[in-house]
């Protein structure tokens, strides 16, 4: 295995002169020339790219100028984030070979913090998986043990840092799609408070879901990622007037007198070796002096029913949009209509036409108020638990994923099992607030096991400071 | 709640998501939409009738901005990645139909 480096580490020593922007690029692209081929974490490496960027921030430092928080911090992004001029596909045929013609805001704040990237990561196609296996341009394999599934949908991002191809890298989650793969990769993983990041630029799947977040091999170099990409864009309507939090400065401050919520109605079907850990967490943060209180969330288990609902109607209004006129795939056909059918049954893949069909059919006349006016309104007992519960708690501990990483195929065959991966982040995303996967300890054939600490809307500095302590006890 | 989808709907479902199905995709998307459907009849054990629907998460009412100029897209940049582009527009092909 090789050796990681932080974000901190690094933007340290390559602003102080210690070591070269160009330097970390070089490592990053050895470690992808020897690995990249078993794992796939990426859709493309922009190598050449990285070396002028690096290049262009080790001049910038020699001649004295400001270079930024993340100099010389390798990223991976995963490729359902816009960067101008660079293959954008979603893991998508509909979109193969898409140039977009801008930059997204989280894209272009990393590039002004002095952040280089090295590529753009595979997923699910459209972020729509917990394993990365329905990408149209093939898995990607987890780096720890490359018989199992990395997770998904940002498979390639976690991939990416835990194979030692990126510094830190990003994703998006709308169900799990950050957290669930940096535990089954062994790396810390953020679900920001909806509206903190801006979304503007990132492909949309569930709009009133999604958010992008930080994949890192510390709490650390998570704080400082988010005090870079957060904060309020005019861009993005559904921005949090807020700035950016303050993170950095909270991970050495204890849990002393924090309450830690431990649910007593959580969803069945955990591991014995994931609940294990998890009782350990709560060991943990008692001994540091926190109080565990006992929380109730009777609505929680029905959150992966309302998700699979919400979800794929948003998304089949998103992905409306993938119709052959403006980029990617067209299917020539004799009129238009007959052009946007045949292109869509060539573009998208299997999973995303189920989840095009359901959504659609959840909204259709007729069928909306049975269904997505269902969904939405367990949608409001579930953000009411979570309300009631946060009255007697600051935070919730929960495991991020039922299982370590699974094998390749073990669920391919059952949509409905694939889901369940999801039913402990699910109901972050469809409450908004902030979430996060911590690494802490192995389970089953030593892989590694997280913990997610859940926190309410804007809640990141104490969803941090018990992240921090977790990371000091692991 | 409705009863278990029949393999019509589904066929005009796909005809209102623009999405061409073969009959052995209708076929099975028959049987995959019907067990998820089941699977959300769960929710018929909660009483929702005085639940309020939460369409999302934060309450944001319409931004406005400043109805000033800003820089667009370049055209070009935009038109380059259009599976056919002329005279400065997408190309589509007809739009009067040939309905079968």
């Amino acid at each position: 295995m090789v050796e990681l480096r932080t974000a901190v580490d690094v933007a340290r020593a390559v602003a102080s002169g210690e070591l070269s922007a160009a330097a970390v690029v070089e490592e990053n692209l050895a470690a992808i020339d020897a690995r990249e081929g078993e794992v796939h974490a990426f859709n493309v490496v922009t190598a050449e790219r990285a070396r002028e960027r690096a290049a262009q921030i080790d001049a910038d430092i020699k001649a004295g100028r400001n270079v930024g928080r993340l100099a010389g911090v390798t990223v991976a992004l995963k490729d359902n984030m816009c960067t101008r001029g660079v293959e954008t596909t979603c893991s998508s045929r509909i979109l193969a070979g898409w140039k977009p013609p801008y930059d997204g805001t989280v894209v272009r704040r990393l590039a002004d913090a002095g952040a280089v990237m090295v590529g753009k990561t595979n997923l699910d196609e459209f972020a729509m998986g917990s394993s990365t296996e329905n990408s149209a341009f093939g898995p990607t394999r987890n780096p720890l043990d490359t018989s199992r599934v990395p997770g998904g949908s940002s498979g390639g991002s976690a991939a990416a840092v835990a194979a030692g191809f990126a510094t830190v890298s990003f994703g998006s989650d709308t169900g799990g799609s950050i957290r669930q793969p940096a535990a089954l990769c062994g790396l810390v993983g953020v679900k920001p408070t909806y509206g903190m990041v801006s979304r503007q630029g990132l492909i949309a799947f569930g709009s009133s879901l999604d958010q992008i977040g930080p994949f890192t091999s510390t709490v650390a170099d998570a704080a400082l990622l988010m005090e870079v990409i957060a904060g309020h864009d005019p861009l993005d309507s559904t921005s949090l007037p807020q700035p950016a939090p303050e993170l950095m400065s909270v991970l050495s401050h204890g849990v002393e007198g924090m309450r830690i919520g431990r649910i007593t109605d959580m969803p069945e079907g955990s591991s014995p070796d994931v609940l294990e850990r998890l009782d350990a967490a709560f060991d943990v943060l008692r001994n540091a002096g926190a109080t565990v209180v006992d929380v109730q969330m009777p609505s929680m288990s029905y959150g992966l029913t309302a998700y699979y609902l919400v979800a794929p109607a948003e998304a089949s209004s998103n992905l409306a949009r993938f119709d052959g006129v403006r980029y990617g795939l067209r299917v020539d056909a004799k009129d238009l209509n007959a052009m946007y059918g045949d292109t869509r049954a060539a573009g998208f893949g299997d999973e995303v036409k189920r989840r095009i069909m359901l959504g659609t059919y959840a909204l259709s006349a007729g069928y909306y108020d049975a269904y997505y006016g269902k969904a939405l309104k367990v949608r409001r007992l579930i953000a009411d638990d979570f309300a009631k519960a946060y009255e007697s708690c600051d935070v919730i501990l929960t495991p991020t994923s039922p299982t370590v990483a699974f094998k390749f195929g073990d669920k391919t065959n059952n949509p409905l099992a694939m889901y369940l991966c999801d039913v402990f982040t699910i109901p972050t995303n469809l409450a908004g607030h902030a979430a996060m996967s911590v690494p802490f300890g192995t389970g089953e054939a030593g892989l590694p096991v997280g913990v997610q600490v859940l926190a309410p809307a804007l809640g990141e500095a104490p969803m941090f400071r018990v992240a921090a302590e977790l990371e000091r006890a692991a | 709640m409705p009863e278990s989808i029949s393999r019509e709907t589904v066929a005009k479902v796909a005809r209102l998501a623009r999405l061409h199905l073969n009959d052995e995709e209708v076929d099975r998307m028959t049987s995959q939409l019907a067990g998820m459907l089941e699977h959300f009849r769960d929710v018929d054990a909660l009483d929702l009738s005085n639940v309020e629907p939460l369409n999302q998460p934060i309450p944001l009412s319409n931004v406005m901005r400043e109805d000033v100029e800003v820089p667009s897209l370049d055209r070009d940049e935009v038109l380059a990645n259009a599976p056919a582009a002329q005279d400065g527009r997408f190309r589509v092909p007809p739009i009067i139909g040939f309905e079968e």
